[in-house]
């Protein structure tokens, strides 16, 4: 069984982020080293004033979204962001922004949350990810 | 089962999502003293199997499950190292 999980966070729809972070929480409970690799959508699910944001849906969900923000408010269901901060907190879990996007959106890394620790490229997500089970969401 | 006195701290979770309660065993376990009983109450379904093998995975020791009210189970482990 691989010692660790590497994850490239692409979608920033709150279904995908809710996913992302359980599992790498429970990857990270598991004994796992985990990797994210934010980009894109992902990536700007992390600015700061996250908690602010809307929930957003994919299409497939599209109108759901009052549905669920009352169905998480009532079973307590935490925010994505609170599974990736346990995470970290309990294991060994590395966030990464990708270089690429931040450039895209004239982003910085001050402008991300601080769970952040770094700004870099694919290759070193490659280096991070080898031998690795590696997901893309 | 378990002596109850044997306990040394009850984590209640029962009202927290998963993977809530097996977190807050983990953090739980992580700051008592070796030898020590903790348990958890979860009404999470994915707890049954969840916490069994994290305790597996961490090397502690389970003691148990058991009932604790309608959906809500107890697990009992016992820190290791």
């Amino acid at each position: 069984m691989s010692e660790k999980l590497a994850m490239i966070v692409e979608s920033g729809t709150t279904d995908k982020l809710m996913a992302a972070s359980i599992l790498t929480a429970g990857a990270a409970a598991m004994g796992k080293d985990v990797t994210v690799f934010l980009t894109f959508g992902g990536l700007m699910a992390f600015k700061r004033g996250y908690e602010q944001a809307p929930m957003v849906m994919p299409n497939e969900f599209k109108g759901m979204e009052t549905m669920m923000a009352q169905t998480m408010q009532a079973k307590h269901i935490p925010h994505w962001m609170k599974n990736f901060q346990d995470a970290k907190e309990i294991g060994n879990v590395h966030f990464y922004a990708c270089s690429a996007t931040l450039d895209m959106f004239d982003l910085k890394k001050d402008d991300l949350e601080p769970i952040v620790e770094d700004v870099v490229g694919v290759a070193y997500f490659m280096k991070e990810a080898e031998g690795a089970q590696t997901l893309f969401i | 089962m378990v002596n109850p006195t044997q306990i040394s701290k009850e984590i209640d979770a029962r009202g927290s999502f998963c993977p809530g309660p097996l977190m807050e065993l983990i953090r739980a376990v992580k700051t008592a003293q070796v030898g020590e009983v903790i348990a958890v109450l979860s009404g999470d379904p994915g707890s049954i199997k969840d916490i069994p093998a994290w305790i597996a995975k961490a090397n502690h020791e389970f003691l148990g499950m058991e009932d604790a009210g309608g959906e809500v189970k107890r697990f009992i482990v016992r820190k290791s190292h």
